[in-house]
């Protein structure tokens, strides 16, 4: 048996050297397979490099090139003892307390390869929905409870309900891949690691809802995602999974792969379909629904990559597994997301009802700078920030909501103490001023406005009667926009101010000097 | 290296996506592969072969932050700015790299050795601050290590 070891190609690692570490493990061990695959999702620990042994993987990391040689010396192959030797990968708590079902396989396959995807389970999924058929298929996505991971948390099942009973000659699966929200990485992380899982779930909704063409919308800042995507798909395709007798199962079905050009409107679903069209990405308003009239006015399933991801494990192990995972509801696992200033960053997929403390605190590890956490905002940058005051509240459409805030694609950016929330404050009106689509006055103007207000309160010019402004401003973004980028971004404004309200009291020097 | 203007290599990029739906913005991604920006020329051209005017052309390309009017320098250098890096300090790094360019944030040396651009996000929140440098990532970042690889810059 030639020796394997298994080096992510995640961009993430990739950013921090993996390929480097792969090109000297290549050259110092020429005789040893290295298989790219995805990540684990323990960013802190990357580039995180596993090697095969009788007793199952064994994982070193952080690894730099420099370690290489010394790696080699110490035994890798065998899974010597090593200061970076961490052991098997599944007995890191950052993993064991994981549900893995949507990442099941990710950082474990060569997400290039169909083989090793059937091989660790791949495929069972869309072969029960064969099995059942279009309508039963459906009704499993209904009863396991998914809902959209891309931010609006909206039921799965029933809109894919909605497209199975609109009549079409021609129907389209719409894979949102735009994933803008900072913070937030697991579309990617899927897409890198485990293509096939986005491709399975595509093609289960095709067969559903009677769709035959499928697009995944991916946004251009992805150059490594698009490349495993168009690989996969190629593969899929070469293998008869894809193509006009998808599955060998007399259903037409393919998928093309087109990428975005760096507007984050564009992963608003309606914006997103006019993107595909070819035209500038502007919000549409509603109705129609894309369930009845998406993508060139076609009836069109429009979903989140993991939302897409998360169907072939809910077909495989039956509706009743997913749905008794999480609270409320708020079903099934949820991909959490630990971003920014934090020790342990990384991808945290576990049953909804998991708290923000626990998640930054606990699992996280506090903050990478060492200093105490100040704010933490959860749900992009269109998500409200939350002190330490609310870090009870547990991962939930509902409970995020009450308290004034939203989880979204389930990222959690982390700050400490050295932040200036009026800054913030101020960052995501410029944000929303940048991004706009143009459409309504209170967005594109009101942003504009928002941001110079919030300047002069950082100046201390006016203090309290341009905090009323902000506050109306907000008032006014939040009933008079089309969409939830204007709509939605007094969240993290007016969260910034509600609960830090020091940052707003005037300018910083002059408060330190009193 | 991006190519000089040629008609006929455009034409032919855009024949090369003929009767696929919606394709303007892959001809376009496509285009400025070419010629590293979106040139006026390609704008007619682009009119005639998919039926629109050239005020609808011109509008998609002037909507989405990735087409450029005008080519950029030899190295693009894109800081992400986006909250995730902001929580590690991208603000400073960004004074930093500007500093040191003698640019600001959206502009290229005057030598057009480097372009320097805002981006907002590359989903790499777990090892910020990032920056994306002629396509390739790069994460954890310091002052030191943006310095290093400037440095190395053509
Ligand atoms: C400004 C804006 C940006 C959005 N960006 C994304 C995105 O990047 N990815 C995504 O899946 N959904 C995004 N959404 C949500 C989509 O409009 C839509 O709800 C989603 O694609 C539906 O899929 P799901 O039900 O599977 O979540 C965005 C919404 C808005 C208003
Ligand atoms: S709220 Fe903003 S982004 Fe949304 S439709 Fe209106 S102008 Fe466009």
């Amino acid at each position: 048996m030639i020796p394997r070891l298994y080096v992510p190609g995640d961009a993430a690692a990739v950013a921090v050297g993996a390929d480097e570490v792969a090109a000297a493990l290549r050259r110092n061990a020429p005789d040893v397979a290295v298989v790219r695959t995805g990540s684990r999702g323990l960013f802190w620990l990357e580039p995180l490099i596993e090697v095969a042994t009788p007793q199952g993987r064994i994982g070193y990391g952080p690894v730099a090139r420099a370690d290489v040689p010394g790696l080699l010396a110490a035994g890798l192959l065998d899974g010597g003892a090593h200061p970076l030797r961490l052991g098997p990968p599944e007995s890191l708590p950052f993993l064991q307390r994981q549900t893995r079902l949507t990442f099941a396989r990710c950082g474990i396959v060569d997400p290039r390869s169909l083989d090793d995807y059937r091989a660790h389970g791949g495929g069972k999924g869309l072969a029960r929905a064969i099995a059942l058929g279009p309508a039963a298929a459906l009704e499993e996505v209904v009863q396991s409870g998914l809902r959209g991971r891309g931010g609006a948390g909206f039921p799965t099942g029933i809109k894919w309900r909605t497209v199975a009973a609109t009549a079409g000659a021609r129907k389209y699966v719409v894979c949102n891949a735009d994933e803008g929200d900072s913070g937030t990485f697991s579309d990617r992380m899927i897409m890198e690691g485990d293509p096939f899982v986005l491709i399975e779930g595509m093609a289960i909704a095709g067969f559903a809802v009677g769709a035959t063409q499928g697009y995944i919308y991916v946004r251009s800042e992805y150059p490594h995602a698009i490349a495993t995507l168009e690989a996969a798909v190629a593969a899929a395709r070469a293998a008869g999974w894809l193509g006009d007798n998808a599955a060998d199962c007399g259903f037409a079905f393919d998928i093309e792969v087109r990428v975005g050009a760096g507007a984050y409107v564009c992963g608003e679903e309606t914006a997103l379909l006019d993107s595909l069209e070819g035209r500038r990405g502007q919000v549409r308003a509603k109705p129609p629904l894309p369930a009845h009239a998406g993508l060139f006015g076609r009836p069109t399933v429009i979903n989140n990559v993991i939302s897409l991801a998360s169907v072939p494990v809910i077909l495989a192990e039956g509706a009743a597994r997913y749905r008794d995972l999480g609270m409320g509801r708020s079903r099934g696992t949820m991909p959490i997301q630990l971003a920014g200033n934090i020790r342990h960053g990384g991808l945290f997929e576990a049953a909804f009802g998991v708290t923000l403390g626990e998640l930054v605190d606990d699992i996280g590890g506090g903050t990478a700078s060492g200093r105490p956490v100040r704010a933490v905002q959860v749900g992009g940058p269109l998500g409200a920030y939350f002190p330490r005051a609310l870090f009870d509240t547990p991962f939930d459409y509902e409970a995020f909501a009450a308290r004034d805030g939203l989880i979204g694609h389930g990222g959690v950016v982390v700050f400490d103490d050295t932040v200036d929330m009026a800054e913030q404050a101020r960052f995501a009106m410029e944000f929303c001023a940048i991004e706009s689509c143009g459409k309504c006055t209170p967005c594109r103007i009101g942003s504009t406005r928002g941001a110079e207000v919030i300047g002069r309160i950082m100046r201390g010019d006016n203090v309290a009667a341009n905090r009323a402004l902000v506050a109306d401003l907000c008032d006014t973004m939040k009933f008079g926009s089309l969409c939830a980028l204007g709509g939605f971004t007094p969240y993290p404004v007016m969260s910034a101010m509600t609960h830090f309200p020091e940052d707003f009291a005037g300018p910083r020097i002059a408060a330190a000097a009193e | 290296m991006p190519e000089d203007w040629d008609a006929d290599r455009a034409a032919a990029v855009i024949a090369a996506h003929a009767g696929r739906e919606g394709a303007l913005l892959p001809i376009l991604h496509d285009l400025q592969a070419a010629f590293g920006c979106i040139p006026p020329q390609a704008i007619r051209l682009l009119a005639e072969a998919l039926n629109l005017s050239r005020a609808e052309v011109h509008g998609v390309v002037s909507f989405y932050h990735d087409f450029r009017e005008h080519p950029p320098g030899r190295h693009v250098l894109k800081l992400c700015q986006a909250e995730a890096c902001q929580s590690m300090g991208c603000r400073d790094l960004a004074g930093h790299v500007g500093a040191r360019l003698g640019i600001d944030m959206g502009a290229t040396t005057p030598d057009g050795r480097v372009t320097l651009e805002a981006v907002y996000c590359l989903g790499l929140c777990a090892t910020a601050p990032s920056a994306m440098l002629d396509g390739r990532v790069v994460g954890r970042l310091t002052p030191a290590r943006v310095d290093a690889l400037l440095e190395g810059l053509a």
